[in-house]
């Protein structure tokens, strides 16, 4: 292969990476953008996701690479799956907030933090037993199709991702953008007193977020399964981590900050695995993260957080 | 009456910060309170919406006490605040923040005659209504505030220091479109430093100390209290007649 065939393969693989890492990123950054709080839980409400939908495409009795779906059935199956999963996921983001981390709202310092890692350590190994810590085969329904384009592969699965993470995060600009709550999720973030005072329920912000981003995390979960084809309890802290760091790149808080720093950390894995070696992808990821933490503290696009009053 | 203080204390942890407070305003009035820095203006407003909960003592709504109700039930009885130093939403427009105000009331034609009206009261508010609000004027963004407040369509609307940080010009007019606002009905609780213009247009007021009243009456009394004259009016020219 060239080296521009070479280049154009890696944007392709980084891309689809990247579009998983923003997925994830977003949650990360909404939950911030209200409670100025960050969620390790998200790591493995991902990694849950990533199981919910194996379990909903096994339900489907597809197992492995062995069935391939085409035309409607394929897409009844990956739509159900996916609503399925990000449902599931939105409800269990909401159950931590509610049980575990309300009583702590009015806490100040690191407690609702520190029992997001708790949280965090619970889902793990709640699914460490399940599954026996086995790596699981994920079932994988499209049918092989690639194509050639300047001498690089494109894949069924990554067109889909393509195609599925922009229209969950175009649908998250709108609601947050457009609907009457979620004018008041951006209200409470640049000013919770004053956004009370409206009339806004923050519980019923803080709930929307946990669900929205969850669902997010849900629907990486998903596409981890698809684009990988394994599962394991062990994905939630690398992809974890490295959301969390496209989140912090791109300013934590700042919505689209996460959607281009997903991108951008997707684009940086797939580059560095390529041209240097895959084991230093996350050496090279994480000095960035600490180059532009001490050049830019508040990230490329700007770190927003709640007004204090 | 449309709203009533009764034995409020509000504490910040120890801070004891309302001490025994009562007042009364009646419907249709303006009623304006005064006093110096940190004696609980603020904290007042803050306890009318229920931000702040008092330790003791009672708050009646037309009516009804309201001290254990939840904000957002407040809003929807009728109290509507314009929030000292304006408090808009900075990242969201003119005419979001202007929703936000009727965040509890349905759209619709009701919606829209409120919106109207805020328009034809601040044109320049209708002028402005696609700019991002962080990126108005103080003037600009203290008329938002009001209508904002006003999209509640509120019965009771508690203005925090409407007139800090305005040009006397500005004052003016922002004092004008109070009394306008009054007029169509709306009964006016409003913190003021500016006791001279606050007393020209309120109907009574009241003066807090360190937490506690300890002065009240019609405004045109106040104006020619000695103790008032000195501490509130200052070098302020006030006509004694
Ligand atoms: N959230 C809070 N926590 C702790 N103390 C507070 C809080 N808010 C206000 N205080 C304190 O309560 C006292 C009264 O504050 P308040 O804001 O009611 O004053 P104010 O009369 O509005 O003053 P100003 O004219 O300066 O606005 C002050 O000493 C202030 O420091
Ligand atoms: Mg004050």
């Amino acid at each position: 292969m060239t080296f521009s065939s070479l280049l154009l393969q890696q944007t392709i693989n980084g891309l689809s990476l990247g579009a998983m890492y923003a997925l994830l990123a977003l949650g990360f950054t909404l939950i911030y953008g209200i409670l100025e709080l960050i969620n390790f839980a998200h790591f493995n409400v991902f990694m849950i996701g990533s199981f919910v939908a194996l379990w909903v495409l096994q339900g489907f009795g597809l197992s492995g690479q062995a069935i391939v779906l085409t035309g409607l059935p394929l897409v009844g199956v990956l739509v159900a799956a996916f609503a399925v999963t990000m449902g599931g996921c939105g409800l269990l983001g909401v159950a931590i907030e509610r049980v575990t981390l309300r009583p702590l709202r009015n806490v100040t310092g690191p407690a609702a933090m520190i029992t997001t890692i708790g949280v965090s350590y619970i889902l793990f190994n709640i699914v460490l037993l399940i599954t026996s810590a086995q790596t699981m085969n994920f079932p994988n329904p499209l049918p092989p199709l690639q194509w050639n384009v300047g001498g690089a592969v494109v894949t069924l699965q990554e067109l889909l991702i393509w195609g599925v993470a922009p229209i969950l995060m175009l649908g998250l600009w709108a609601f947050v953008q457009k609907s009457r709550l979620g004018k008041a999720m951006r209200a409470t973030a640049q000013d919770p007193e004053a956004a009370r005072m409206m009339g806004v329920e923050v519980d019923k912000v803080v709930m929307t977020a946990f669900f929205l981003g969850s669902a997010l995390a849900g629907a990486g979960g998903m596409i981890f399964g698809l684009y990988y084809n394994f599962t394991s309890f062990l994905i939630g802290f690398t992809a974890g981590l490295r959301a969390f760091t496209a989140a912090v790149l791109g300013g934590i808080g700042n919505v689209p900050g996460a959607m281009v720093g997903g991108i951008l950390i997707g684009l940086i894995e797939a580059y560095s695995g390529q041209f240097i070696a895959t084991e230093w992808a996350d050496v090279i990821i994480f000095s960035i993260l600490v180059l532009v933490l001490v050049f830019r503290p508040s990230g490329l696009f700007g770190r927003v957080a709640p007004t204090k009053s | 009456m449309l709203l009533e203080f009764k034995d409020i204390d509000t504490y910040y942890g120890d801070l004891h910060v309302l001490k025994k407070v009562n007042y009364a305003i009646e419907e249709g009035e303006i009623v304006s309170l005064l006093g110096g820095n940190a004696c609980g203006k603020s904290t007042t407003m803050k306890t009318i919406m229920g931000v702040v909960r008092p330790v003791r003592g009672t708050v009646i709504f037309d009516g009804k006490p309201i001290e254990k109700l939840p904000t957002a039930e407040r809003v929807k009885r009728g109290i509507a605040p314009v929030l000292e130093a304006r408090r808009l939403f900075p990242r969201m427009t003119v005419f979001e923040n202007l929703e936000m105000g009727a965040y509890l009331r349905a759209r619709g034609p009701e919606f829209d005659e409120d919106l109207e009206r805020v328009y034809s009261l601040f044109p320049r508010v209708k002028e402005r209504r696609n700019q991002i609000a962080g990126t108005l004027s103080g003037g600009e963004q203290q008329m938002v505030a009001m209508g904002r407040a006003l999209m509640a369509r509120p019965r009771l609307l508690c203005m925090d220091e409407p007139s800090m940080g305005l040009s006397p010009i500005f004052v003016e007019q922002v004092f004008d479109i109070i009394q306008q606002i009054n007029k169509q009905g709306t009964t006016i609780f409003m913190v003021e430093q500016n006791a001279n213009m606050a007393l020209q247009i309120a109907h009574r007021a009241y003066v807090l100390q360190t937490g506690q009243v300890v002065l009240s009456g019609n405004a045109a009394d106040l104006r020619r209290d000695p103790m008032i004259r000195e501490a509130y009016l200052g070098e302020m020219q006030v006509p004694v007649t």
